[in-house]
C-alpha cells in the first residue's frame, strides 16, 4: 500500500514540477494525463488480477494509477500558481532560472505538494480498500468479504470501523508534520 | 558621468488576442541619470512609469531603443539592479535574515560575510531584534524595510523603487522616506523612485521626472535643490510649497487627461 503511493509520488513530483514550470513538457503530458485521470483505478482491477494476480503486487499497482495522475496534475497546478512577483524578485537578485526552481518554486510550492500528498493519501486509502474486496488474499477489505460470506456482520462494521481509524490516524499524522514543517505558511 | 543611460526606449505590449490592438505604454523616452543621482519619477497611475522601471530592471524588453548601465546594454534581469516592488515581495518561508541574505547566497558568499553584511543592513533600516522573524510576523513598513535591505546588501549599482510604500498609512510612508533619504545621504547610490504621491517625491530626489499619462512620455524634468540632510521640515517651507504647486499643475492636467 505504502510502497504504490510512494511510487506514485516519486514520479509525480518532479513530473508534475516540470510540467507546471516548462509549457513545452505540460503539452506533451497534458493531455494523456488528462484523460487518464479519469480512468476509475477500479475498473482496472479485473484487468490487474489477471496480469499480476491477487497478491500486493496488484494493490500496489491499483494505487499507483489511483493515485499518480491525479497527483501529476495538482502538483503541475500548484507549481504553475507560483507568485509571479516573488520570481521576478529572485531574478533582480542575481538568480538564474534553476536558481528561481530549487529557490522559490519548489519552497514556494512544498506546502501546498505536501497537502496534496495528504490528500492523494486518503485516495490511495480507498483504493486498497477496493482492491481487498474485490480480488486480494489478505487485508481488511478481504475479511469483509470473507464474513460477507459467512454472515458475520460484526466482523464487517468491526472491519469497516478499523478502515476508518487507521485512515484517520494517518491523516491526522500527515497533517501534524506538515504544519510542523511549513508553519511559514500559516495563517498568523 | 552618466550611470544609466535611457535612449529613445519605447515599449509596444501585443494585444492578448488577435482582436484586441496593442497597448503602447511608453512612446519613446530619453533620460540620463548621473552617478549617485536620486530621480523621481512622477506620473498618474497607469502612465507607464512602472513600465520603465521594469525595463531598467530587465523584467520586460524595449520594443524600441535601448538602456545603457555604465555602457553596458541591459539584457534581462540581474543583480547590479536591486529593485524593490510595490507589492510585499519577501519569501514568505525566509526570516528576515535569510531574505535579506538570499543575493548573497545567490553570489556563493561565505557565510561569516553574509552574516557580517546582514547585521549592518539590518541596523539600516532598524529592525535589529527582528532577524528570526517571519515576514507573516512583519507590518507592512517593517517588511518594506527588509526589501530594501535586501535590495541594497547586493550592493547594486543602482536601486530601482517602484511606489514601495504606496501601501502603507500615510505616517509610516513618511517615516520610511526619511530612511530611505538617511540611507541614501549615508551612502551614495544612484536611485530611481517611482511614485505618484507629489510630496514624496520632491522630499527624496535631487530631480523629479514628470511622465505624461498614457503613452507615457517624459513631460518635464525638474531640478530640487533642497540642501543635505533634509529634515521633513522642509515640506512646509514656502520653497517646497511653491516646487508642489507646479507640480500639482502638471500631474492635474495628466490625471484629467488619463481620466479620458
Amino acid at each position: 500500500m505504502v510502497g504504490g503511493f510512494l511510487l506514485a509520488a516519486v514520479i509525480a513530483v518532479p513530473l508534475g514540477i516540470a510540467m507546471g514550470v516548462y509549457t513545452p513538457i505540460e503539452a506533451f503530458f497534458e493531455p494523456f494525463v488528462s484523460f487518464a485521470r479519469y480512468l476509475p483505478a477500479s475498473a482496472f482491477i479485473p484487468l490487474l488480477i489477471l496480469w499480476v494476480g491477487i497478491g500486493e503486487a496488484q494493490k500496489l499497482t491499483v494505487i499507483f494509477i489511483g493515485c499518480f495522475f491525479q497527483l501529476t496534475l495538482l502538483i503541475a497546478m500548484i507549481v504553475s500558481g507560483t507568485r509571479r512577483d516573488l520570481v521576478e524578485a529572485a531574478y533582480t537578485l542575481g538568480c538564474n532560472d534553476t536558481g528561481v526552481i530549487c529557490r522559490v518554486v519548489l519552497p514556494g510550492a512544498a506546502p501546498d505538494i505536501a497537502e496534496a500528498l495528504r490528500q492523494m493519501l486518503r485516495l490511495g486509502w480507498t483504493y486498497i480498500i477496493v482492491a481487498e474486496l474485490i480480488g486480494a488474499s489478505s487485508g481488511i477489505g478481504h475479511m469483509i468479504t470473507d464474513s460477507h460470506a459467512l454472515m458475520a456482520s460484526d466482523h464487517i462494521i468491526a472491519g469497516i470501523v478499523v478502515i476508518g481509524l487507521v485512515g484517520l490516524l494517518s491523516d491526522l499524522f500527515f497533517k501534524k508534520v506538515n504544519q510542523h514543517l511549513f508553519s511559514w505558511s500559516l495563517p498568523r | 558621468m552618466s550611470r544609466l543611460s535611457i535612449r529613445d526606449v519605447s515599449k509596444i505590449f501585443p494585444g492578448h488576442r488577435r482582436d484586441t490592438p496593442p497597448t503602447q505604454a511608453l512612446l519613446p523616452v530619453g533620460l540620463e541619470v548621473a552617478d549617485n543621482d536620486f530621480i523621481t519619477v512622477l506620473g498618474p497611475s497607469g502612465c507607464g512609469k512602472s513600465t520603465l522601471l521594469r525595463l531598467v530592471a530587465g523584467l520586460e524588453t524595449p520594443t524600441i531603443g535601448e538602456i545603457r548601465l555604465d555602457g553596458t546594454k541591459i539584457v534581462g534581469a540581474g543583480a547590479d539592479r536591486g529593485v524593490v516592488f510595490q507589492s510585499y515581495t519577501l519569501f514568505p518561508w525566509l526570516n528576515v535574515r535569510q531574505n535579506i541574505c538570499f543575493g548573497l547566497r545567490e553570489k556563493g558568499m561565505k557565510l561569516s560575510e553574509q552574516r557580517e553584511i546582514s547585521d549592518r543592513f539590518i541596523a539600516q533600516v532598524g529592525l535589529r531584534g527582528f532577524e528570526d522573524h517571519f515576514p507573516k510576523q512583519l507590518s507592512g513598513g517593517m517588511q518594506q524595510r527588509v526589501a530594501i535591505a535586501r535590495a541594497l546588501a547586493n550592493d547594486p549599482k543602482i536601486l530601482l523603487l517602484d511606489e514601495p510604500f504606496g501601501a502603507l498609512d500615510n505616517q509610516t510612508r513618511v517615516l520610511m522616506q526619511e530612511l530611505l533619504l538617511g540611507i541614501w545621504e549615508q551612502a551614495q547610490k544612484t536611485v530611481m523612485f517611482i511614485t505618484h504621491d507629489i510630496d514624496e517625491a520632491i522630499f527624496m530626489a535631487s530631480r523629479v521626472v514628470v511622465f505624461s499619462a498614457r503613452p507615457g512620455r517624459i513631460k518635464a524634468e525638474l531640478a530640487v535643490d533642497f540642501p543635505h540632510p533634509r529634515h521633513y521640515t522642509i515640506k512646509t517651507s514656502p520653497e517646497f510649497m511653491a516646487l508642489k504647486a507646479r507640480l500639482t499643475e502638471e500631474i492635474r492636467v495628466e490625471a484629467i487627461a488619463a481620466d479620458h
